[in-house]
């Protein structure tokens, strides 16, 4: 599997971490969501087949945490960018 | 020293003036270069190479490939020795020793044969059906003897002796199979000045060529291969790697191959590995792996003698080698009549062709009848006779829809039965990429379907079977492919002439009628998988290829069904009343022939499976006697034995020693992250879950972390050096983890923070100095600063120069003595610690390891990594006092579940033995009774222990349901493994100095 670094471009997936999935982000105010909801991004993950938009680190590279779109079938990134990037699940940006 | 019965005088691409000497089951034998061991074996005379898997029956070489389900052999001795090898791909080498395997006591008389004759007591299911439900008891009785008479080779005993190797390759166009399509495939995508890489899994290139009787560009086929091939290895672009096989394709083409380097050779360079696996990253894969030939399915089709028609002349044409005299041929399509004009230019006597086509085949059957030999359109092959060898062929004309035989029985006698039941083209690697391979009516197989990733199928591997057709579409998949990679214009080169014939349609004919059961229709030889076996599994419900593949072991093993799994699929079709494409295939898998585990480890065996870690201060310890345990990749000094003592005495000392003196350990392999930055502190506030912006400078805190659930994480101390820089201690267990959790936090959760982290665990060697002695050795060795306690009281930092070196002191202790870590730039940490040392000596200094150290946080009752286990939240450690309610921190919200408030949890207590003599041992379960029902109902477990030397007698730290209101309760820690019960206290987990009055001294 290939993951393209948004700093270091495209490379094998041994020297990245996967950091699950990207929509579960903290909000700025926990408290402003319902304790329910809180549990929910904790522990209810969507698990899709076909794009997915996660967090990786480039652990053994820049150790620059960024965010991906990977096809969970195909493997094959979509799109990758800042964590704070808005990628769209199609792989535009 | 026999004299190779069965070679022939002619002809074949063997090296006649020289000899090579084998033995095999302790017979000599001779060979020629150029043979395989399957040849050399077939031009002695030896038909018996094996025992079959389930019934022990003779089996005999089928195939002359990778193919091969019988002939599989141990090879070598001690440690070069290797089982399950397959003598067809066995080159043969001078002094090669082979074995057969699965046989007792010898392979001529095997007692497990008697199974055979009990094979109806093994029918598909077997074990499921014996031994699940109602049968485990029998199968304790039982699970000897079978395993005694089962599995195939026996595993190698001694370490393996060879070297092996990794590499890792790029290129634009990688060809898979050295055949006539793949040498196509790599001169055109070669031409196009594109990086191309060709690998076959034999020793020389051009596949089936070299067994042929056919010609390409005016010359012999296999002529013309190994001038492509001498072409290919001279052009600067391309690797041409021979031994070769690629096992494997993964994701973005990404495509493994085992490279055997030097198994060919009889005296492999000491220098050199025995076999190497490169990863190789390919634009484009062009896949010319040929087509595997099956055989037909009928009555005793399993019997040595039994070969497929294309290997039987593969062994005629390029090892010179007769694996029968006289010859039957049995076949559904075209190319098993090359075999008999073949065998019958060579001198054999082919007494018949038997064909299921009721019209016969093409161009090729009118040849043969020319040769003047009998064609029996229309018929089948219905039983073989013969017992260790085949000795006649049963035939009777099978009716026009091919579900019965009858009329006239016919025996013909022969010692070579050759079958062909069509060619299945090899899609293991298109189906490893993600494609779903199809099937093609016309050849009666399935073909590749649709790619997934960057990859094509040309040739034989899509299905092409005629000659002409392979060369032009390698051609025009090589030229493709180096065009989609930027290479060239895409414009295939001219074919070369060849010979070529049609071929009319193979007609598909799964199992060949006659036999009541279908009991000895072998369709899996290597699993002893029959017609009846799949009948079965379909009667009971297994209608999916996949669980057919479960219940009846069909296409598993070494081979993983290359001969049988069509055919085993095409019978299921036909009980199914469905067509192939909706039956389909079972999923393929790397790899696509065994990989010795040698190979998959490459240098990354012993001492070279992970990096070893060693603190600046390691030679010390190991020249002070140190014994090393393993904390992660980290050695650190476990104990320090004197002369006499044991582990249990050295550790109880070397506590004493701190309790009553002092002690120095090293601690250099605890994680330290520097943090900088105006927003530090607030940073620490959100990742602890005590307060920090309040922490003075120049002052120590203890922080614990959670998950985002409330688990805890990790622990440790955190100190502040200015302002806006601080120094966080992890365990040496987390130091990873941890600073990949900050970096997230600051990159993901929190960008908004001024925050910068670096990993320094690796700069600073640091040492614990701890006993009530320790400030007079410190004293010592501190040169520039007070360190009396008004000046530098517990939890108090400073910079100092330490014996001349730069440094930290931090009054922070885990083993609740009055304690002092100090920490040195790397370099310099082993002449500091030897300072210290020498100071200490008055003192009566004593170094001590990672058990003492844990008896003495044990005895204080610390949490450390048995308490931080990933379940326990800060209430269950105890530490729900430190939770600050003034701010967020990561884990907080969770800690508000119910789960945390409204049920019992088991809560970290201390545990003593009511009899002072007992043990209490980790992972005991606690429980409320002494002898409870099973099954019991337990209250927690022991998650430390250890024999406390300051109250002489065991202590053990345990969580326990409701564990805080139970102190003075006695419970029971059970232990089954040593059916042990010892009745505990529960007690507070502080067992030393429960006021802290040592630690504030």
């Amino acid at each position: 599997m290939l993951i393209r670094c948004p700093w270091c471009g495209e490379r094998d997936h041994a020297e990245f971490t996967y950091g699950g999935d990207a929509a579960a982000a903290r909000p700025a105010d926990p408290d402003a969501m319902a304790l329910d909801a809180w549990l929910g991004r904790i522990y209810t993950r969507d698990n899709p087949a076909g794009p997915h938009t996660e967090l990786w680190q480039h652990s053994a590279g820049c150790r620059a945490w960024f965010k991906a779109v990977r096809d969970t079938v195909t493997h094959e990134v979509l799109a990758t960018g800042d964590p704070q990037a808005r990628l769209t699940p199609d792989g535009s940006s | 020293m026999s004299q190779q019965p069965n070679r022939l005088s002619g002809g074949g691409a063997i090296d006649r003036e020289r000899r090579l000497t084998f033995t095999f089951d302790g017979r000599t034998f001779t060979g020629h270069p150029g043979d395989t061991l399957a040849s050399a074996l077939l031009a002695n005379g030896v038909r018996l190479v094996g025992r079959s898997f389930k019934y022990h029956r003779p089996r005999g070489i089928l195939t002359a490939g990778s193919e091969e389900p019988n002939a599989l052999v141990g090879l070598g001795e001690g440690a070069r020795y290797e089982p399950n090898t397959r003598a067809t791909m066995t080159p043969l080498t001078d002094g090669l020793v082979a074995h057969s395997q699965h046989r007792w006591p010898s392979l001529a008389f095997d007692v497990g044969a008697l199974t055979g004759l009990l094979s109806p007591l093994f029918p598909a299911g077997f074990y499921y059906k014996t031994f699940m439900g109602g049968g485990q008891k029998a199968w304790h009785v039982y699970e000897r003897f079978i395993r005694n008479a089962a599995g195939l080779g026996v595993s190698p005993e001694q370490p393996d002796a060879d070297r092996y190797e990794r590499m890792h390759a790029h290129c634009e166009v990688l060809v898979v199979g050295g055949g006539p399509t793949g040498l196509a495939a790599a001169k055109a995508a070669a031409a196009t000045g594109a990086r191309v890489i060709l690998v076959d899994e034999n020793a020389e290139f051009g596949g089936w060529l070299r067994c042929e009787r056919l010609s390409v560009d005016g010359r012999a086929g296999g002529d013309w291969a190994a001038e492509a091939a001498a072409e290919l290895v001279n052009a600067p672009n391309v690797t041409v790697l021979p031994r070769t096989t690629a096992v494997g394709y993964y994701d973005h083409n990404n495509v493994v191959l085992a490279e055997r380097v030097q198994d060919h050779l009889a005296e492999p360079d000491p220098d050199v590995p025995r076999q190497r696996l490169w990863s190789v990253r390919a634009a484009r894969v062009v896949h010319a792996t040929g087509a595997i030939e099956r055989p037909l399915v009928f009555a005793n089709n399993d019997r040595p003698g039994v070969m497929l028609a294309a290997s039987a002349r593969a062994y005629v044409n390029r090892y010179a080698v007769a694996p029968g005299r006289s010859v039957v041929i049995f076949t559904n399509n075209d190319s098993a009549y090359r075999t008999a004009l073949d065998l019958h230019a060579a001198g054999l006597a082919v007494a018949a062709v038997v064909d299921v086509r009721s019209d016969g085949g093409g161009a090729l059957m009118r040849r043969t009848r020319e040769a003047g030999i009998e064609v029996l359109p229309g018929h089948a092959v219905v039983d073989t006779r013969g017992g260790k060898r085949v000795s006649g062929a049963e035939v009777m004309p099978l009716s026009e829809d091919g579900t019965r035989v009858h009329g006239p029985r016919r025996s013909i006698a022969c010692d070579l039965l050759a079958v062909s039941g069509g060619w299945s083209p090899a899609v293991h690697l298109h189906s490893q990429a993600g494609g779903r391979p199809v099937y093609a009516d016309k050849i009666g197989a399935f073909v590749p379907g649709e790619p997934k990733q960057a990859e094509r199928s040309a040739g034989a591997a899509a299905g092409t079977l005629n000659l002409a057709d392979c060369l032009r579409d390698g051609g025009k998949a090589g030229a493709d492919a180096a065009h989609a990679a930027g290479h060239g214009s895409g414009t295939a080169p001219d074919r070369p002439a060849c010979d070529s014939e049609d071929r009319a349609h193979v007609r598909a004919l799964w199992a060949i009628p006659g036999g009541r059961s279908m009991g000895r229709h072998f369709i899996d030889f290597q699993n002893d998988v029959t017609a009846k076996d799949v009948k079965l599994a379909h009667a009971e419900g297994y209608v999916s290829v996949e669980h057919l593949k479960r219940y009846t072991t069909l296409g598993m093993a070494t081979d993983q069904g290359k001969t049988s799994n069509v055919n085993g699929h095409g019978l299921l079709a036909e009980l199914r009343g469905d067509s192939m494409d909706e039956v389909g295939t079972t999923t393929f898998r790397p790899p696509y022939t065994p990989v010795t585990f040698g190979t998959l480890a490459g240098q990354d065996t012993g001492e070279h499976l992970e990096p070893t870690r060693r603190t600046a201060m390691h030679e010390w310890h190991a020249e002070h006697g140190a014994v090393f345990t393993s904390a992660g990749l980290w050695l650190r000094p476990q104990y320090y034995p004197k002369p006499g003592e044991t582990a249990f005495d050295a550790t109880q000392r070397e506590a004493r020693t701190v309790r009553t003196a002092v002690g120095l350990v090293d601690v250099s392999t605890l994680g330290k992250i520097d943090i900088q930055g105006p927003d530090a502190a607030e940073f620490l506030n959100r990742v602890y879950i005590n307060g920090w912006k309040r922490l003075p400078v120049g002052k120590a805190r203890y922080g614990m972390m959670l998950r985002e659930d409330g688990m805890a994480d990790d622990d440790g101390t955190t100190s502040r050096l200015a302002d806006d820089h601080f120094v966080m201690t992890t365990t040496t267990a987390k130091a990873g983890p941890v600073m990949a959790r900050l970096e997230r936090h600051l990159a993901v959760d929190w960008p908004e923070l001024r925050v910068s982290l670096a990993s320094v665990t690796e700069q600073w060697a640091t040492m614990a100095l701890a006993g009530p002695r320790s400030r007079e050795v410190l004293a010592l060795v501190a040169q520039d600063v007070d360190v009396s306690n008004e000046a530098l009281p517990f939890m108090g930092v400073t910079t100092a120069t330490l014996a001349g070196v730069p440094g930290r002191i931090f009054r922070i202790s885990f083993s609740g003595e009055l304690a002092y870590e100090l920490a040195v730039p790397a370099d310099h940490g082993r002449a500091v610690w030897e300072r210290v040392m020498a100071e200490g000596e008055p003192a009566g200094i004593a170094p001590y390891g990672t058990e003492a150290l844990g008896v003495l946080r044990i005895e204080k009752g610390h949490p450390a990594g048995p308490e931080l286990d990933g379940r326990t939240s800060p209430g269950d450690l105890g530490m729900g006092r430190m939770l600050s309610s003034k701010k967020d921190f990561v884990g907080r919200r969770a800690l508000e579940r119910d789960a945390f408030h409204n049920e019992p949890r088991p809560e970290l207590v201390g545990l003593v033995p009511v009899d002072g003599a007992r043990k209490l041992r980790t992972g005991a379960q606690i429980t409320a009774e002494e002898q409870p029902e099973t099954p019991a109902a337990r209250l927690g477990h022991i998650s430390s222990s250890a024999h406390s030397p300051e109250l002489g007698h065991a202590v053990a730290l345990a969580f326990v349901e409701g564990g805080r209101e139970r102190e003075g309760e006695v419970v029971h820690a059970q232990y089954p493994l040593l059916d042990e019960t010892v009745a505990a206290r529960v007690t507070s987990p502080v067992f030393v100095d429960p006021e802290g009055t040592r630690l504030h001294a």
